[in-house]
């Protein structure tokens, strides 16, 4: 149920775009809340990284899935326990880039018999990777709708993703490994009922919402085929601070804009956070070097010292009137 | 805590680099509207204007089928009238100006078009 009121949000946040557009709502849905929702993602983002940010690091956790730097002997595992900041860093940049802890990610099934298994599943991870690089790259794509003139890297991207020239507009490879990608995450959900019963509205609707984006851009590019020089009109405008919308432009644009300023809006309220959270994970971003330098808790209080030979001075008289040996004389 | 700094400098070159498009657009100034400039004589293209305007990649992808594999040169339009379907004998006959008429918008839009990578560009003086 969870999964089709997500999908039934979707399509009705299209459709509020697409109507509100066609009965003149252009303005509303192509410059307001865009720059509405562009505040939000920022501010948002910001305030998320800030309060990340204040909260206290008294010691290191980082998780250890190696060999800990010890002995000279003892060959350690540099990057899964690193015990420097760049080996820290290097571990946090992996884990960016190539999803290395989703790697590791193991699928646990009651076999009949009653046989207990583990075994690993790679799965999420090749289709979270398939998924956040072929985002990415339409990501990228787009810039070529808000910078003029476009950057030359833009037209190399576009020119690898649409490699093998199939049809005209080009079929770029990364639409449909983003709609496969997708429509994996959401079928992996759906499948097991253990995962099921732990996917909530949050894990459906921004799946959801990207499926929409993804299908109207689609739409767009290969079959309604809107007035781009338009389209871009209104971005440009956008970007340069001049808002101006141009006539003629397909509802549908707004439909696919109107969903991309849901995402951007809803960003930093969700579990997407995790893009800039990633960076700030206190189990990655440590190095595990608690054994070699000392860490004081910062909101310790200050600890007053009383030596032995403090003690032994303050009671002086008393140890030496019982014949107790002192270290003074 | 003394990570403050190194948060603080991430994320402001994170919202630096979203805003790269507005950065772009003040170093530039107003982007200029592309103007394709029509030099025939012709009332109508192969199909009408707004179709040609949305469609003519598709259109071209045909022609270019049917040529290549089916060796076909007569194209019927929407409304009857017969054109050879040739790029050069045809489209460029009424637009030899590929550099104000074809990327003018091609330009604005990054997009590539492959037609050169077969048909030879026209000569013009830039």
């Amino acid at each position: 149920m969870r999964v089709v009121w997500s999908f039934l949000l979707v399509v009705l946040l299209a459709a509020i775009a697409f109507f509100g557009a066609e009965a003149g709502g252009q303005a509303l849905f192509g410059v307001v809340f865009p720059y509405v929702a562009m505040v939000v993602f920022l501010v948002g983002i910001a305030a998320r990284v800030l309060s990340w940010a204040r909260s206290t690091v008294p010691f290191r956790i980082p998780t250890t899935c190696g060999q800990q730097r010890s002995l000279p002997w003892i060959k350690p595992a540099p990057l899964d326990n690193p015990s420097t900041g760049r080996g820290a860093a290097a571990r946090v940049l992996l884990e960016v880039l190539t999803f290395r802890s989703l790697f590791r990610n193991t699928r646990s099934e009651l076999r009949p018999g009653g046989r207990f298994t583990f075994s690993p599943d790679k799965w999420l991870w090749a289709g979270a990777l398939a998924f956040h690089y072929s985002f990415l790259v339409v990501f990228l794509r787009h810039y070529r709708f808000f910078a003029e003139p476009v950057p030359a890297v833009v037209g190399w991207i576009e020119g690898l993703d649409g490699f093998f020239q199939v049809g005209l507009p080009v079929v770029y490879l990364t639409d449909i490994v983003l709609v496969a990608a997708l429509g994996f995450l959401l079928w992996r959900r759906l499948e097991d009922a253990r995962l099921r019963y732990l996917s909530l509205h949050a894990d459906y609707f921004p799946l959801a919402l990207l499926l929409g984006i993804a299908v109207t851009g689609v739409l767009l590019r290969y079959f309604v085929r809107p007035d781009v020089v338009r389209v871009k009109e209104l971005a440009i405008g956008l970007v340069g601070l001049h808002p101006a919308v141009p006539q003629g432009i397909s509802p549908l644009v707004f439909a696919h804009i109107f969903l991309v300023t849901v995402l951007l809006a809803y960003f930093p309220f969700s579990k997407l956070v995790h893009m800039a959270g990633v960076f700030l994970s206190p189990t990655r971003n440590l190095a595990n070097d608690n054994r070699m330098r000392r860490h004081v808790n910062p909101w310790n209080p200050a600890i007053v010292g009383h030596t032995y030979a403090e003690w032994e001075h303050e009671f002086h008289d008393k140890l030496k009137a019982s014949g107790i040996p002192l270290d003074e004389e | 805590m003394r990570d403050r700094g190194r948060i603080i400098t991430g994320l402001a070159v994170f919202v630096a680099v979203a805003l790269a498009p507005v950065w772009q657009a003040a170093l530039h100034g107003a982007a200029r509207r592309p103007d394709p400039k029509i030099v025939t004589t012709a009332k109508q293209c192969v199909e009408p204007t707004a179709a040609m305007r949305r469609d003519h990649m598709e259109l071209l992808n045909a022609w270019r089928d049917t040529v290549v594999r089916r060796g076909q040169r007569t194209y019927v339009a929407a409304d009857g009238k017969t054109v050879t379907m040739s790029l050069t004998g045809t489209c460029m006959k009424c637009h030899p100006n590929k550099k104000e008429f074809c990327d003018a918008c091609h330009n604005y839009l990054a997009v590539s078009p492959y037609c050169w990578e077969c048909h030879i560009e026209p000569k013009e003086k830039s």
